[in-house]
Parts: C-alpha cells; structure tokens; sequence
C-alpha cells in the first residue's frame, strides 16, 4: 500500500517538475503567469536547496526573527537582510537601488500573499555607512584578536 | 514578557543596594583616569550565543562633564543611527534620547543631562502592554517587538519616563539595522544590534569622544567593568527611584 502511494507520489511529482519545465504561460493563454524568478546577485546556492526555500522560507524568518529580537542571536544564517543582500535586484524606476521587492512580490503575486514586512523593515540594499557596523568589534578583526587571546588564556603560557 | 523578580523585595525596591550604596559613600572615591573606557567586547558574548542574565547593561551618565552641547551630541548619534528623521511634524517626531534642561531654583544652578529609556529591571511599559509587545530582554535591555506591537500606546503613558514614541507615520528608508514601522512604538534600543555583536551605543561612542567619560556603558553585573567599579565607588541617581522600577541608566551629579 505504501508503496503505490510512494509511486503515486512520485508520478505526481514528475508532473509537477514537467510542468515547471514547460515554458512558462502567459497571460494570453488567460492564466496567471507563473513566477520567473532573478538569478541570485551573488554566491552559488542559497542557505537551504530551493524546494525547502519554497515551502519553509516563513517559518526560517519568523524563528531567526525571535531568536535576533528575544535572544541576541544575529549571526542566524535566515535573516532576513541576508535575503536582501543576495536577492535585491534593480528597481527598473531607478535601476541605481537594488531592492527585493520584485523577487519577493514574483511568487508571492501568484500566490495571493500578502506580505508586511517592508512597512517596518528596508528591502533596499543599504550600504553599511563607516562609524556602523565596520566599526564594531564583532565585525572586525578585534573579534578575531579578543578570539586568539581565549584561545592563548585557555592554552595557559607557552614553556620557554 | 521576560521579567526577571528574582531579585528584590515584592515592593520592587532592593533595599540591600541601598544600605550597600549607603556605605559606599564613606569609602573615599577614587578617582578613574578620565577616559579610560572598557572595551566591552572583551567579556560579551559572540554574536552566536544567546544573551543570559549573566549581564546586565546599563549607561552611566556623568551630568558633570555634560552640557547642551555634549547631550545633543548624544541626541544627534542615536538620531543618524536609527534614522530618526524629521517629518515635518515636530509633535509627532520620535524622541529616543531628548535633553533636559534642569534649573535648581533655589540656587540658579542649572545643566544639562539626555533622557531615554531607562531599561528598567521593573519595566511599567512591559507590565501594562496588552500583547507583551514591550518586554524586558533577560539581559537588561528593554524593547518592543514591533512585530506583535498593536500600537495602542499603554506603554508611553506607563513609562514615568516619556521614553517612547509613537510612528505616525510610514518610515522612509528605515535602518536595516533598526526597523521602525507606523503604528507601533518604539524607544531607545540601548543599540541592541551593536550591543549584542559586542560593540557600545551610539550615544556613548559620540559622547566619549566630545567628553572623554561622560557616558560609561558596560556589564553592571561584572564587578571588574569600568561601569560596576565606577556604580560602587560613588553615589548614582536613579530618576524617580521611589517607583522602584529600579532603571539601567544611572545619573551622576543630578
């Protein structure tokens, strides 16, 4: 029995991925396209395959959120400026500020989901001003410093 | 939401730090080099690790080496670091820090000193808000999610303080590092972003470098910060003590 529902699933499956495969329908064929989305504007992969980005992207942002805000956790790899940095493209309006409303608003259009995440939050690619965050210890090489003398501590002095 | 009584009478006031506080003004003071500041990196956690009640952050303010000058300094920092911009509304601005100017009036003496959200132990904001929106964070710092903020304002009219502020208004181009959105409230964050990867507020890095040790941040919980030795040695005001809400920012010379 579990087996033919294992084949069922799997037929289905490939109908689905055949179906993706085809090229995508327009408009004129009186349905709504199907999202096309950028290519990422840097690294290889994304921090999970895109069949889990798909499904579970939500529940990655709304954990990572309360671990940053309740937990002071903000090296979480599903945050959510992380999302912009490789996804913001050129807004065509002005194409010098790079924003992932577009990537976002793709699937989410066909989808019918409304998101409300930009009326607080910035989907523009801000460049990190100096006297921010570069000037931070944790994000300098004064983390990496303070890293080596625990480390050196810990070790106790070298015998001469 | 987190609410730490532990510690402290149910009254709220900890009537042990004042008998130690008591007795600390009978040992002479000595005097730090001014300045000198604690690099706080060296004993906060890694941006990886979640914060615990093994610290507890706080602001000293020394109102003696402060003027107008040096507070705006204070108001303009937190102003570019969380992109509080003017909206053409001036009674519907947010005010994170603002100065005080206080006058003695018997004597004429008169400075100046910022006020902000005191990151109480006992936080009225956290008590009243019907969503736990504002919570107290276990390490110190007082905030509020704006993701489940419904903005109905208990909290600043909670606050003895009148630390928070209420976005009117849609942000224009917030901080990736500070998202503020219309109908929520928010305050002084203490810089929790820069906070927790082990850096120092805003506020404290201008006024440092216009007034060498005029805002001390630290750890008021590790004896060895410049903050703590500093707290034991000399008397500190805590503004509106008798609430016993018992504020992370603490006021010299007020």
């Amino acid at each position: 029995m579990i087996h033919a529902l294992r084949l069922l699933c799997a037929v289905f499956l490939a109908l689905a991925v055949s179906a993706m495969n085809a090229p995508p329908l327009g408009a004129e064929d009186g349905r709504v396209p199907l999202p096309n989305l950028a290519k990422a504007a840097k690294g290889d992969a994304c921090v999970e395959p895109a069949e889990v980005m798909r499904r579970e992207h939500m529940d990655f942002l709304k954990i990572e959120r309360d671990r940053t805000m309740y937990l002071g956790i903000r090296d979480g790899k599903y945050s959510l400026n992380g999302c912009i940095e490789c996804h913001a493209t050129p807004d065509p309006e002005d194409p010098e500020v790079r924003t992932v409303e577009f990537f976002c608003d793709e699937c989410h259009n066909y989808a019918a989901v409304r998101t409300d995440c930009w009326s607080c939050h910035n989907p523009r690619l801000v460049e990190e001003t100096p006297g921010n965050a570069a000037r931070l210890p944790g994000h300098s090489d004064a983390g990496t410093l303070i890293g080596q003398l625990k480390d050196h501590l810990a070790k106790g002095a070298p015998t001469p | 939401m987190t609410k730490d009584r532990s510690s402290g009478d149910p009254s709220g006031i900890d009537r042990s730090r004042r008998h130690v506080l008591k007795a600390a003004t009978a040992i002479a003071a000595v005097t730090l080099a001014p300045g000198w500041q604690l690099i706080a990196a060296a004993e906060a956690k890694a941006p990886g690790e979640p914060v615990t009640d093994k610290n507890r952050w706080g602001i000293l303010v020394d109102t003696t080496k402060m003027d107008k000058a040096t507070c705006d300094v204070a108001v303009d920092a937190c102003n570019s670091e969380h992109g509080l911009t003017k909206s053409g509304h001036p009674g519907q601005d947010p005010q994170w820090i603002r100065r005080l100017d206080i006058r003695d009036p018997q004597t004429g003496a008169a400075h100046s000193l910022p006020m902000m959200c005191q990151h109480c132990q006992y936080p009225p904001c956290a008590d009243v808000c019907p969503t736990g929106a504002s919570f107290r964070r276990i390490d110190g710092i007082v905030l509020v999610d704006k993701h489940i903020c419904i903005g109905c304002r208990y909290c600043m009219l909670a606050c003895p303080y009148k630390a928070r502020s209420f976005a009117y208004r849609d942000i224009e181009d917030p901080k990736p590092h500070s998202p503020r959105g219309r109908g929520t409230v928010q305050s002084c964050t203490m810089c929790v972003h820069r906070v927790d990867v082990g850096g120092i507020p805003a506020c404290v890095e201008a006024c440092n470098d216009v007034a060498p040790g005029s805002m001390i941040f630290g750890d008021l919980k590790d004896p060895e910060s410049e903050i703590a030795k500093r707290v034991s040695e000399v008397v500190v005001k805590r503004v509106r003590a008798d609430l016993g809400t018992d504020p992370g920012v603490l006021y010299l010379g007020v």
